[in-house]
């Protein structure tokens, strides 16, 4: 597959590294004792800490440390048994210290990767530079009043994670692929909600655009994208406009751009004019993070079942194809589900396949049509087993079974009970359906007539009769023989 | 002469000091004459030497992760030169 | 009437000589006479009068019932505004109470006042602060004197008995200096040993709590009340407090006493070094031997700390934006405005001093070349010590290199200012405890002080030794 986009003038390639911040699942924030929770009412959940008040100093919390050591591991990156908290400063109205206590030279984690896939089949493994654990700034509302910024500082100091990739992203798509591949280790290890939507995960993208072949171009960084839509958007927009620039005759100029949702343009950001000097260094008020391989070894034992490892174990235990398995395996809750789907019965892990399309289809649609998640999904995971077993043994027609799907997502019931309150069972009997087919064939001489004649076709209608006349409960199967040698006969 | 006008004002602007003509010609003579001062410490070798960043020699403590009932926002907001319902206020910003 | 000791007073509160609130009104009333010197930033005697109906009901067994304490206005107090010497704190109420000041609160002692400081501790003189100079009360007549600085507030109120006692920080030597200058003991332990928590910060791997007092027993008990882990501040040490003033023992036979050669400087006066000298006789007299040392890179310690002090203030200071808290400059139009006139207008000349030089070696292309050089010459300085306290117990210098000089002399010249420091800032750097005591006086009659210098968190050695010397001069 390629990634050349086809300028004016030349094939250009994009370039471009994410750095995602994720913001740490956890009760209270990375440095002060105060909570987390979201929606809360402005400055409600802020301490003495976090408003940078005189004289009050940051103690960090042990469960930040351990979620960040968690997903280094889950980003199969090197651990560091010695990091430095530093101080970024600059100053902005919801950075209350003047400073951000970040990492700098030393982060918590170092170089791992991510693989993501493709639906070919083939996937592409990401490099990860680092991890490092920094703290999140407040919120300033601009447009509540004509003339004044309005300062919220609950989110302030509240833990996040920053990932930065290695520039190996190709495309819009690959970036999409990478950042919910995150998320998804994320959500597996429990280290991050995941919600883009409350900014619990959102994305500075870096983009250069280069013939290939050539180095790297001059980059501009589109900061805070808080949804995968919007990213491949900001991307594919950054991307024209840097090569129109440079088809032109232009240069690009290194810039910070903020991304508008509604024009779907990118603009500079006129705050970040100037250039800034963060004058890093080690913050006085902590000491050296040690963390010893004891520690670190312990976690590693303690670490979930992750995303590649289940595809991985899908495609090899129950057959299903690389990209069925990553489809799968991408949201912890749709995998979780299947899971319990096959462990209802052992005899489901021959039939994965179909228990993966009755989930990615009909019930993927339902859930969305009721706008409910599948963690509240009304079907119980055993009932969806046992209604996939219900085809297999041909109890019920695949046509009959979706009407059954909607009955159990509304009663909540065993597919088996209604069935049974609903004599939706299929015959298998054949003295019934050849009955059946008999009175059809009786009903319909003129076209039997026409069907010997050589009129072929008319098979489907005979079929269409005699299921109708069973009220659909007819196994297909049977039915096809029966009417197919009934016929023959008649010859 | 480690410092001219257009260095201390740079400098200046990023510590969000403004300073008018007089007081930057004043300052950059002190800070001269001190980073001069300080340049003595180019005599010590320190090749081979740690930075040291903090004197304790005991590892970061680290606390629990519980959130406590904390300030109302009142306590927070009490001491704030400017603000409006629950929230600080400062000079629009654009972004 | 004047009170000699903590002990003394207690004893008289506990025979029901003085009450708690003819204490108060003894200590307003030598306040309000002492009023010209300018030793206090706040004092309100309602305040004083409502703290003495809550200590009137604690118990006889609080170890500082009823003691007049003064706090350096860089605590925060929840009962007195507290301004760091600065007009960006104006009208900033605390509504917290610093660990030093509550732990002295705990033990029922009686706050008369908040003292004047060098704007955020950045001075030697008492002279950078928003609310004026304060006048040394050992001043002759018609030459108003410093009291050294930057806690010069609290030690001058003990010097003019405004207190028994007094809480200080020192980062490169605001205890100790003050102390010699003012002519009373002046503590500050090892760094970690007292919280920094609700102290308003200047170079927090540097800034230490500490006290003043009469006489060095008074400072022991002092010392006992404010020490103390605190899990709020990642710095703070997790030893055991000694009971510095129950172990109080003037026996130094068979310890030994460094004297480090480098302490020797061209252009001190001859009456420093007589000082010292005898010292050194006495000490020898008592029982102690005495080892001349080395600390070889003293001569660097003063622009090693004018970088890394400064740096860490750079930082630490930046969260004085008028947002929050404290001074916001009017019509303002935009938020940069509001930073850079607020900080403009609410910072003093040396602290905006000490914030551009901060800057300066921190930003991009001068950290290596000066605030990474300056914290391997640290170690370096640091080293020094913990090599010398191998053969010796600890070490005795001056305090400072002069006397009480004159007010305004020496504001001109940044460097001549910061030499000050020269004898106390290498212990700062090292991070070990130093205790100051008057020993001696110059030709003028303006006290001077030694310096004892001690291994860290042992506080107890150095106290001992200071408790032997002090009865040269009883």
């Amino acid at each position: 597959m390629s990634n050349l986009i086809k300028g004016n003038k030349h094939e250009w390639e994009t370039v471009i590294g994410l750095e995602i911040h994720a913001q740490v699942k956890s009760n209270s924030k990375l440095f002060s004792n105060s909570s987390t929770a979201f929606g809360s009412r402005p400055n409600s959940q802020v301490s003495l800490v976090d408003a940078a008040m005189p004289g009050m100093l940051p103690v960090i919390n042990k469960y930040c440390i351990e979620q960040a050591v968690k997903t280094g591991i889950g980003l199969n990156a090197k651990i560091n048994n010695y990091s430095i908290f530093d101080r970024k400063n600059y100053f902005y109205a919801d950075l209350p210290q003047g400073y951000q206590i970040s990492q700098y030279k030393y982060p918590i984690v170092g170089e791992g990767k991510v693989s993501i896939d493709f639906k070919d089949g083939s996937s592409k493994d990401i490099r990860i530079v680092r991890l490092h654990l920094e703290q999140d700034a407040g919120k300033s509302l601009h447009d509540q009043n004509p003339t004044k910024t309005y300062v919220d500082l609950n989110r302030s100091g509240v833990a996040l994670m920053e990932i930065v990739s290695e520039p190996d992203i190709r495309s819009a798509d690959e970036a999409g692929l990478y950042i919910s591949k995150i998320r998804s280790i994320l959500m597996y290890l429990d280290t991050c909600d995941g919600n883009m939507q409350e900014g619990s995960l959102r994305a500075d993208v870096n983009i250069s655009v280069r013939k290939p072949g050539d180095d790297y171009g001059i980059r501009c960084e589109i900061k805070n994208l808080n949804s995968i839509k919007f990213i491949k958007q900001a991307i594919n927009y950054e991307v024209r406009r840097q090569i129109e620039i440079l088809e032109t005759g232009g240069v690009i100029e290194q810039n910070t751009l903020l991304f508008n949702t509604s024009t779907g343009k990118t603009k500079p950001m006129r705050s970040k004019e100037e250039a800034h000097d963060y004058r890093y260094f080690p913050d006085p008020d902590l000491l050296p993070l040690e963390i010893n391989q004891k520690d670190i070894d312990k976690m590693v034992n303690s670490i979930p079942e992750l995303p590649d490892e289940r595809k991985r174990k899908y495609v090899v235990v129950y057959n299903l194809s690389n990209y069925d398995a990553s489809v799968l395996t991408a949201d912890k809750s749709v995998s979780d589900y299947f899971d319990s789907v096959i462990k209802s019965d052992q005899s489901l892990k021959n039939s994965a396949k179909i228990v993966v399309n009755w989930i990615t289809s009909e019930l993927f649609s339902l859930l969305k049509e009721n706008n409910i998640d599948i963690d509240n999904s009304p079907i119980n995971p055993k009932y969806l087993g046992k209604l996939v077993k219900l085809i297999k043994e041909n109890i019920i027609s695949g046509k009959i079974a979706k009407d059954v799907l909607i009955e159990m997502f509304n009663s909540k019931q065993d597919p088996e009970i209604i069935i049974k309150n609903k004599g939706l069972k299929q015959v298998t009997d054949t003295s019934e359906i050849e009955n059946i087919v008999d009175e059809v064939l009786k009903e319909n001489k003129k076209m039997v007539e026409q069907y010997l004649s050589g009129k072929d076709k008319l098979l489907g209608f005979f079929v269409g009769q005699s299921m109708k006349k069973s009220k659909g409960k007819a196994n297909p199967k049977i039915l096809n023989e029966i009417l197919k040698s009934k016929l023959s006969n008649k010859n | 002469m480690k410092l001219d006008t257009n260095t201390i004002n740079k400098i200046a602007k990023l510590a969000r000091i403004r300073l008018s003509e007089d007081e930057a010609k004043d300052l950059l003579k002190d800070m001269n004459s001190i980073l001069d001062w300080v340049e003595q410490l180019n005599e010590v070798n320190t090749d081979s030497v740690e930075p040291l960043a903090n004197i304790s020699s005991s590892t970061l403590p680290q606390r629990k992760d519980e959130a406590k009932d904390i300030n109302s926002s009142d306590e927070i907001l009490k001491n704030s030169p400017d603000k409006l319902e629950d929230y600080f206020v400062v000079p629009k910003v654009v972004e | 009437m004047e009170f000699k000791s903590i002990n003394q007073l207690k004893s008289l509160l506990e025979e029901n000589k003085i009450s708690v609130k003819e204490i108060a009104e003894t200590y307003i009333r030598k306040i309000n006479e002492k009023k010209d010197l300018n030793i206090f930033i706040y004092f309100d005697e309602d305040k004083i009068n409502e703290q003495v109906k809550e200590i009137e009901k604690l118990p006889n067994n609080k170890k500082l019932k009823g003691i007049p304490i003064a706090v350096k206005d860089l605590f925060c107090t929840k009962k007195m505004p507290t301004t760091a010497g600065s007009k960006i704190l104006e009208n900033f109420h605390p509504t917290y109470e610093s660990f030093v000041t509550q732990k002295l609160i705990n033990e029922g002692s009686m706050f008369v006042g908040k003292t004047n400081l060098d704007e955020f501790a950045m001075g030697s003189a008492t002279n950078t602060s928003y609310f004026g100079n304060t006048i040394n009360p050992l001043s002759k007549k018609g030459v108003p004197l410093a009291p050294g600085g930057s806690s010069g507030g609290s030690a001058a109120a003990v010097a003019a008995d405004l207190c028994l006692g007094s809480t200080g920080t020192d980062t490169g030597g605001s205890i100790r200096q003050p102390a010699s200058f003012c002519g009373v003991v002046g503590i500050k332990p090892t760094y970690g040993l007292c919280s920094r928590w609700g102290i308003a910060a200047f170079a927090s791997s540097l800034d230490q709590a500490g006290v003043f007092s009469k006489n060095v027993k008074d400072a022991s008990i002092l010392l006992e009340a404010i020490a103390g882990h605190d899990e709020r501040d990642s710095t703070s040490s997790k030893v055991e407090i000694p009971n510095y003033s129950q172990n109080l023992n003037p026996d130094l036979n068979g310890k030994i006493i460094g004297i480090p050669k480098e302490y020797t400087l061209d252009g001190i006066s001859d009456e420093i070094n007589m000082v010292w000298e005898n010292a050194i006789n006495s000490l020898e007299k008592k029982g102690a031997k005495i080892k001349n040392i080395s600390l070889a890179h003293t001569k660097y310690a003063l622009p090693t700390y004018y970088i890394i002090a400064p740096a860490e203030a750079s930082s630490n200071l930046a969260r004085y934006d008028g947002v929050k808290y404290g001074f916001r400059s009017k019509d303002v139009n935009s938020l940069d405005e509001m930073y850079e006139l607020t900080r403009s207008e609410g910072f003093g000349k040396e602290v905006k001093r000490r914030i551009l030089i901060g800057t300066y070696v921190l930003s991009a292309g001068y950290y290596d070349a000066y605030y990474l050089k300056a914290q391997k010459v640290r170690k370096l300085i640091a080293n020094d010590f913990i090599e010398t306290f191998k053969e010796c117990d600890f070490i005795l210098t001056p305090t400072a290199p002069s006397a009480a000089f004159p007010l305004n002399e020496k504001q001109d010249d940044p460097i001549k200012m910061y030499l000050n420091d020269v004898f106390t800032v290498p212990a700062s750097l090292a991070g070990i405890p130093g205790i100051s005591i008057p020993y001696g006086k110059d030709k003028n009659g303006l006290p001077l002080g030694i310096q004892l210098l001690g291994k860290h968190f042992n506080e107890q050695e150095i106290i001992n030794a200071a408790f032997a010397l002090e009865k040269d001069y009883e």
